[in-house]
This record gives C-alpha cells, structure tokens and sequence, in this order.
C-alpha cells in the first residue's frame, strides 16, 4: 500500500531552534530519507519552499483567477512530504514516527487510487 | 543458483505466509520490542531477496531470517544510538538486543506462543486484544482487519498503536504464563479466538465474503494454539470452530436467505471439517477434563452427525446442556435447553421455562428469545401470541437475513396456522 506523509510545521517551533539544530534536523531527514529508500519504502521525498512562495489557482466560473499564499491560512504549513510504500496503516505510521520531522506533525494519508470509467 | 528472480520472489513470498508470524514472535522476544521487531522482519526478508537467490535457500528459512533481523536490527539501533546525544532508553535497547545472544532452537518454538499470550494480555481491552492477535499473529493489515469489522482504518491502527504502548507502558512480559496463571490467560486467548469466528460466522451486518475469513482465520489460530498447546479446551474450541463451519454451505439458501438447521440440506455439509471436529473432540474427551467449549463442541457434534433432524439424539443433547449450564452457565445457554427440552418432549414443555427465562429480564432484549417462543406458539396453533413475539423479535434485530425470516414466518401466519402439536 501507498501512503502520503504530510510534514505539517508550526513556524512558532520552527523559529525556536537554533541554526545548529535546523542544519542537524536537515542532514537528518537526508539520511532518514536514505534508510528508507534502501530499505525499500521511499518513493519520494521533498522538502518544499516556504508557504509565502505559493501562489493558488482557481478556476470559477470558466475564469481562472490565482492569488499570493496558501490557499488556507492556518497556523501550521505543509513543509514537505514523503510518498512511502508500506504493509499495511500501522506499518506506515511507524515509519513517519521514526523521521526526524516527527518532532513536527505528520499525517499520514493512504493513495486514493483513481480509475478511469 | 537455481530459479529466475521471479521464481525467487515466489519462493520468498511463500516463506513470507508461512514463517513472518515466528520470526516476528521470535523477534519480538530477541529485541525487546514489537515496532523495532517488525522493522527487523522486513528487514529480514529484504535481506533474503538479495542474498538466497545468489547463495541458495538456507536449511532452515526460518531462523536464518531471525538471525538476519536481530543483526539488522542490532546495526540500526547502534546507528539511532550514535545519532542520538546518549539517549539511555536507546542504549538500554541496544544492550538488551545485543545481549539477547544466539537464539536457542527451544525458545524459537515457544515464542508464537508468547506472542498469542501477549496479544491477549488482560491489560488490554478486548477489541485491542482482538486487533492486535489479528495483525500480529494472523498478519492480516490493519485495512483488512478494518474492512472484516466494518470499522474505520485509522480508527482501527490507532487501537494497534495504543496497544503496543500499553504492552510497553505496562511492562507485560514476554512469556508463556506459569501454571497457576495459565487457566485464566488461555481463557482469554481461546475468547479473543472464538470473537474472532463468531464475528465472521454470525455477520452481524455487511459484506458476508470479507467476513467469511474472520471465520478462517480464527480456525488457523485455533490449529496453531493446539499445536502449541494440545490443552482440552483449546481443542474443543477448535472442533467447534470447525463443527459449525462445516454447515455454513447449507446455511444460506441459494436466494440468499438464511437456513434453520432442521431445514439444512445435511448433503452439503462439510464431512471433512465434521470429522476432524469429532477427532479434536475424543482428543479432547481423553484428556479426561471437559470445558464449555468441548461441551458446545460435543452438542454440535451431535447435530452434525445425525443423518436427519428426527434422528438427533435430543435426549443426549438435553444432557450436554444440563452440563453445559453447570460449566458456563448462562442465559443463552438456558434458552438453548429450553429449546431442546421443546424438541425432546414437545412445545408445550418449553414454553413455561421460557416464560420463566424471560420473566428474570436478563433476556428481555434478546431478539432469539422470542423467536424461540414464537415458533413454540406456532407449533401449538397458537397464532397471535405467535405473531406478537415475532413481531417483539423483529424489533430487536437489525441483522438482514434474520430479520428477512422473521417476515417470512410472519407471512406464513397470515397464510393459515399449522396444525396444532400439543
């Protein structure tokens, strides 16, 4: 099976550490990242750019409009993502356990397989 | 070597079925903890997909994979560790892990058994005690033991994970209970077992084919636990696993409609799982202890070796109950008495100790209470008492096929009473 862990980040958590430590949580994730993808289970990780960086698209009523920013304003920002293959839900909640961003919040959200009719 | 990558994935696959259950139990015993365990069995097998094809099967899958766990599993700790500022709780695993030593063949074979003990720890609910025996010893995925139970899958993993925190929290060991303890805890392994079948046998509701592996794998468990322990009950419980699940052919009908068991069409019922029902239960009358799974077993055997439903020995069945409510007594197994009783010497002899069942309340709610007491009414002509409970029955069941045949009883009724039996 085929999860999604979503890396949710408090900006307030994330100014708190030190530049040690962001360039110690990085190397980590890196290498975490590694394991996994030895170990079979990674298809993809990617950190992504801050949320201030995003634009949003939308397309009402044939007209496509886009604005600056996520399109929710909340207070924590989705930070990076990683695509796992995994047994089964417990396994993959397991393995977003062991990564260094846990320290953050990670949702985990299983593939919704989509078929053309 | 021998065999094309495709045929070793096959080869591996299979090992994969048959072995992950022991390598996990024995993993689990070796590093002191169920997660790091369950990295380690995958681990394992990755391990083996790489290595046995270029070098060739081991003679023994099994502890080759045990052994390849606890050293990946060994290596990765001493990396968390070295990552780590001195975490002691890391260190603490690491010693314990790298102290656990060579595994010994005789610890190897008990440890599925620690690990079914474990799951049916009496510090966890019951539906954890349930998800986890599933998921640990069935290896069935948390999606598939959520589609089984109609529940939500994070709902269901939460429960796994809360489980396994309760077992470390609680620092539930490891281990097979010691004699005094052990009537007890295998009463509650042979309960989350026996949840387990009733769950797919009964199906309460929803899909009856996903359901119908509950049912399988309960008797998988049960033939595991025998072979561990050949104790009388576990081997009743498994005879009357198997007794019941040789009639769920004849249970439905083709239309899909639910199927009494005087009505069964007794030529579709399983021989080979009656008769290794009868074979578990003389195994289980030898040992000279008979419990309340081995009399229920010894009831069914009963019905599934009478060749029609007049030619059951009721009388003998009567006797078993009379037992049976000294063993385990119940309510339920009261009204199955007085079912028989109503069988051995006719409606009108049941009807008052059913009345007197559901005069105590503890079955004022139970809809076969008063299905029972409406066919009795019917079968003595006694049309509107007959009518009034079934209608009290169709009330208190929301399970589709039941309900489905209480409307055709019903119906019956309108169509003109039988002839009245005294």
């Amino acid at each position: 099976m085929k999860y999604a862990c979503l890396v949710y980040v408090d900006p307030a958590m994330m100014d708190a550490l030190s530049k040690e430590e962001g360039i110690a949580l990085t190397d980590a994730s890196i290498e975490h990242d590694q394991d996994l993808r030895q170990r079979g289970h990674l298809i993809y990780a990617q950190a992504l750019q801050a949320p201030e960086t995003a634009v949003t698209v939308r397309i009402r009523n044939g007209k496509m409009s886009s604005t600056d920013g996520p399109f929710a304003e909340t207070k924590e920002f989705l930070a990076g993502f990683m695509l796992i293959e995994a047994r089964d839900l417990n396994e993959a909640i397991q393995l977003a356990s062991m990564a260094p961003m846990a320290r953050f919040t990670i949702e985990v959200r299983p593939f919704l397989e989509l078929t053309h009719s | 070597m021998a065999g094309t990558a495709a045929e070793w994935e096959r080869r591996i696959a299979a090992v994969y079925r048959e072995d992950r259950g022991r390598v996990l139990a024995s993993l689990i015993r070796l590093l002191g903890d169920f997660d790091l365990a369950e990295e380690a069995v995958h681990d394992a097998f990755a391990a083996a997909l790489d290595q046995w094809p270029k070098r060739g099967m081991p003679d023994s899958p099994w502890r080759w994979l045990v052994s390849a766990g606890r050293f990946k599993a060994i290596d990765r700790i001493r990396r968390r560790v070295r990552a780590s500022a001195g975490e002691p709780e890391l260190i603490r695993q690491y010693e314990e892990a790298a102290e656990a030593g060579e595994a010994e063949p005789e610890m190897l074979e008990d440890d599925s058994l620690r690990l079914i003990f474990t799951c049916c720890h009496p510090v966890l609910p019951p539906d954890a005690q349930i998800a986890l025996t599933l998921r640990e010893v069935g290896g069935l995925t948390t999606e598939e033991i959520a589609s089984a139970y109609l529940a939500a899958t994070p709902a269901i993993a939460q429960r796994i994970v809360r489980a396994k925190n309760r077992i470390r929290d609680a620092a539930v060991p490891y281990e097979v209970p010691g004699r005094d303890e052990l009537p007890a805890r295998l009463e509650s392994v042979l309960r989350v077992i026996y949840l387990i079948f009733n769950e797919g046998y009964s199906a309460h509701h929803g899909d009856a084919l996903i359901r119908a592996d509950l049912t399988g794998e309960a008797i998988r468990l049960g033939r595991l636990l025998t072979d561990l322990l050949p104790d009388p009950e576990a081997l009743g419980l498994l005879a009357l696993m198997l007794l019941n699940e040789s009639r769920s052919a004849a249970r439905t009908a083709r239309d899909g409609e639910m199927v009494l068991l005087p009505d069964q069409d007794r030529s579709r019922w399983d021989r080979a799982k009656i008769a290794e029902g009868c074979a578990l239960l003389s195994r289980a009358y030898a040992t000279g202890e008979i419990g309340s799974y081995g009399l229920q077993a010894a009831i069914a055997a009963e019905h599934a070796t009478a060749d029609t439903a007049e030619n059951t020995n009721w009388a003998r069945i009567v006797a078993l109950y009379d037992l049976l409510l000294l063993a385990d007594p119940s309510p339920v197994v009261e009204l199955n008495r007085a079912a028989a009783i109503a069988v051995r010497d006719g409606p009108a002899a049941g009807l008052p100790l059913i009345d007197e069942l559901l005069a105590r309340r503890g079955l004022a709610n139970y809809h076969l209470a008063f299905a029972v007491r409406a066919d009795l009414y019917r079968q003595l002509g006694r049309v509107g008492e007959a009518r009034a409970d079934y209608r009290l029955a169709l009330k208190l069941t929301q399970q589709q096929p039941e309900r489905r045949f209480i409307e055709r009883r019903l119906a019956e009724l309108d169509d003109g009473p039988l002839p009245a039996k005294s």
